[in-house]
């Protein structure tokens, strides 16, 4: 970014049409803080945000995919995978090798369904929904279709850390948003990744290795997936077999509303928190409220055609 | 003259069922701007992607700076300082002005960080070498379609670039734009880069550059000294001779006027366009690619809006079409790109044949199938199509099968006005011809038909009269014995001979 000292007119209303999803979530955040006493307070905050965390540290990989222009719908199935690892293993291998296994298996899922898409030339789309299905599956058949408990309960003390209202959960998924925003403006793999995913023609033709871009960015995800996986795991205590279910779709949501481009080359971290932020206020504002659970899903529906709408009225009016 | 920096010689390239680049022989010297002209089809854009590392040729040697090389791949070209500069400009919007320069080759640390100071500094440089206003850091989808051309252009300074490859630069440029485009080039040639320079533009070809090669049907016809040539000869050398075919002309009796355009014009396509065309009636249109005969006829169907000009159908004036209006009133447009306009390549022949006109074979919004399968018949047996039944894909035909289904979609609505774009390209001799006939019985019956062709005995050979366009004018009107192939020609090429009088 160029340094002006007074900023143009236009400049601001540019950066407020690429960054129009902050705009809405301090809407919603002023909306709810006047309709319940209970919403502006330190702890509800400090609440939503780790509830934001989880659908937050998927949507973190999920960016990555999408800006290369690709898309990942297997991060549910993986995160429940990673989470019965980590729970299912410490009895015979010990917690913290237990939690390493969880991670690998969510960084080898990630690294095959790269490799897939990349080696097979099919779509994404196709490749990690064959991924959803087979890898629940395989959770399935680990878990015995029933839940896990953790034997040793000093595992869920570790997220319990706290910074003030903020827990360590929060603190992870703001430190991984941190460092994959400054891994996508300013190393080489970052900027090849828009490069790839805006025009793959030219990147191509630039001598770029489109491939190997691929694999690393599903095998970020695929991690990512793992981690959110395991700090559920810590969390809950337990590994549901049906945990982070549909949440593929919670999480391409939150990265669509915040406004990354769903054909790729476009979107940032800063967005996609916005865009989890978002979701998570609106969910925990209208809880607040005690709106009944199927009003909430049919707010959440709407607000997200209408957030994409006015994304689209803005991105005509730029161009 | 210095010896050259890039020679190819005896570059062969076939595609299946074609040959492309048949022994072509080509050079390039330091600080000359080389024209590549020819027809679409010549094989001008294969020889540039031979020379960009997108084709491999099948026989051939290159020569760079004396030494034989092989360009694998477009890294391997820039790394030899060979730069193409795409028509369809090859770009990522969302990235800086410097990522696009450089991408592929961004400076970075071991750790694989980007080093933006050198980046930005270098592309500054670039920039500023070629007087460019714009930044290192805007972003490319800001910019204008010349300034991203001069982002393109912005590599050869980045990469020190040895040849650099314009293919058709002035497509999508503003006058001002064009000037300052050959003063970018004209920069170039001062540095010692060769040019090589693709255009159909005959003024362009003679202000900028000193010598010409003229490509025809994959065979270079000739390179000359351009101060010693003239457009004239240069057209003839792109449109040659072809063999003598049989034409069945039809021998029909012209009724009433069926459609007079007068004063048609559309900014930056045509202007001032008049003509009319009577029942029984084929007219001819006749011009090199870019004359703006494909956006004419775009015009009548309402795919295009004029600017000026009036319609009179059936001797009433009627205002400026929409295709539905336009298909309502009896017009069909055969375009010239069918995969893309004509056909649902995946459907089949029948499906493809009843598509526009599905209200008249429903009952209550259900398909007649038993009379859809009527007309395929009727169709298939009139045009002897050859399928192997109503389901084929058409993907799965031979284009010049894909051109009659094309044809009965449009013929099964009963037009009175048939317009055919380029109705014969890339299609066998023998669904030529049966085209052909097809087009004097489609007259014989008394439909008005418009036919546009870039082959010049087809155009001859089928029509009753010929207009000949040039740069989006009328330049002549041929019938009886003044339909030669030498009026068609003196009519063109003068034209373009002298683009001052405009």
């Amino acid at each position: 970014m160029s340094v002006t000292p007074f900023p143009t007119r236009s400049a601001v209303a540019g950066l407020l049409m690429r960054n129009h999803i902050w705009v809405f979530l301090a809407l919603t955040i002023v909306v709810f803080s006047s309709t319940s006493p209970y919403f502006l307070t330190f702890n509800n905050l400090g609440n939503v945000l780790t509830q934001a965390a989880f659908i937050g540290i998927l949507a973190i990989g999920m960016t990555m995919v999408m800006i290369n222009g690709e898309i990942d719908l297997s991060v549910g199935a993986i995160l429940a995978l990673a989470s019965a690892l980590a729970i299912g293993l410490q009895d015979h291998i010990g917690i913290w090798p237990a939690v390493f296994v969880g991670f690998l298996s969510g960084a080898a899922l990630g690294f095959l369904n790269g490799t897939l898409v990349a080696l097979s030339g099919m779509h994404s789309f196709i490749v990690t929904l064959g991924g959803l299905i087979g890898i629940r599956g395989l959770v399935f058949i680990y878990t015995g279709e029933n839940a896990l408990m953790v034997s040793d309960f000093s595992y869920t003390d570790y997220p319990e850390i706290y910074l003030g209202p903020i827990s360590l959960t929060a603190m992870i998924f703001l430190g991984l948003a941190v460092l994959f925003q400054w891994i996508l403006s300013s190393t080489r793999h970052g900027r090849e990744t828009y490069a790839v995913g805006d025009n793959i023609e030219a990147a191509h033709d630039a001598g770029i290795n489109i491939k190997r871009h691929k694999v690393i960015n599903f095998t970020i995800c695929g991690a990512l997936a793992a981690v959110a996986g395991i700090l559920l795991s810590m969390r809950l205590g337990t590994a549901e077999p049906n945990a982070g279910k549909v949440w593929e779709l919670w999480t391409i949501i939150a990265v669509v509303l915040g406004g990354t481009r769903l054909k790729g080359g476009y979107g940032s971290m800063w967005m996609t928190i916005g865009g989890v932020l978002t979701l998570a206020v609106l969910r925990n504002g209208l809880r607040l409220l005690n709106t009944p659970n199927y009003v909430e899903l049919m707010v959440m529906g709407s607000v997200l055609i209408l957030a994409l709408v006015i994304d689209k009225l803005l991105s005509q009016r730029e161009a | 003259m210095t010896d050259p920096i890039l020679t190819l010689s005896g570059i062969t390239k076939t595609f299946p069922g074609v040959v492309a680049l048949d022994k072509v022989s080509f050079d390039v010297r330091p600080g000359e701007v080389h024209a590549l002209v020819g027809e679409n089809g010549a094989g001008k854009s294969t020889l540039m992607k031979v020379l960009a590392g997108l084709y491999h040729p099948d026989a051939g040697e290159i020569l760079y700076q004396g030494a034989p090389v092989r360009i694998d791949n477009p890294l391997a070209a820039r790394e030899k300082g060979i730069l193409l500069i795409h028509q369809e400009l090859s770009l990522s919007p969302e990235l800086s002005v410097a990522e696009n320069i450089y991408l592929g080759a961004w400076p970075t640390n071991a750790l694989g960080v980007l080093n933006k100071r050198k980046l930005r500094r270098d592309t500054q440089a670039a920039l500023d070498a070629l007087g460019c206003t714009f930044g290192p850091d805007d972003r490319v989808g800001t910019l204008s379609v010349a300034m991203q051309q001069m982002v393109e252009i912005a590599r050869s300074q980045a990469f020190s670039a040895n040849v650099v490859i314009f293919d058709e630069p002035t497509a999508s440029l503003t006058d001002t734009e064009k000037d300052q485009l050959f003063t970018t080039i004209r920069a170039l040639q001062a540095q010692g880069v060769g040019i090589v320079y693709i255009s159909h533009k005959m003024d362009e070809i003679f202000e900028l550059t000193d010598r010409i090669t003229v490509l025809r049907d994959g065979v270079v016809q000739g390179t000359v000294d351009t101060k010693n040539t003239d457009a004239i000869a240069i057209t003839r050398m792109m449109i040659g001779r072809t063999l003598e075919a049989y034409f069945h002309k039809a021998n029909s009796t012209f009724g009433d006027e069926v459609l007079r355009v007068d004063g048609l014009s559309l900014k930056g396509q045509f202007e001032d366009v008049s003509f009319s065309v009577r029942q029984g009636e084929v007219l001819g249109f006749y011009g090199l690619v870019g004359a703006g005969r494909s956006e004419v006829v775009e015009t009548l169907f309402g795919i295009r809006t004029a600017d000026r000009g009036r319609l009179h159908w059936e001797g009433a004036e009627m205002p400026l079409p929409t295709p539905r209006h336009a298909i309502d009133l009896g017009i069909a447009l055969v375009p010239e790109s069918r995969k893309e306009q004509g056909l649902v390549l995946m459907m089949g022949g029948q499906d493809n044949t009843t598509l526009p006109h599905l209200n008249s074979y429903a009952r209550a919004t259900v398909m007649d199938r038993r009379r859809e399968r009527a007309t395929f018949d009727t169709y298939r047996d009139a045009l002897s199509i050859k399928t192997t039944g109503p389901e084929q894909a058409v993907s799965t035909l031979s284009g010049g099968n894909q051109q009659k289904f094309v044809l009965a979609k449009w013929l099964c609505a009963g037009p009175k006005l048939i317009i055919l774009d380029e109705p014969t390209r890339g299609i066998d001799v023998g669904s030529k011809s049966a085209i052909h006939e097809l087009i004097a019985k489609l007259a014989e019956d008394g439909l008005a038909v418009i036919v546009i062709s870039s082959e010049m005995p087809e155009v001859l050979g089928v029509s009753h009269r010929v207009l000949a366009m040039a740069e989006g004018r009328l330049v002549g009107e041929f019938e009886g014995d003044a339909m030669t192939e030498e009026n068609l020609i003196d009519a063109v090429s003068h034209h373009l001979a002298k683009p001052a009088a405009e």
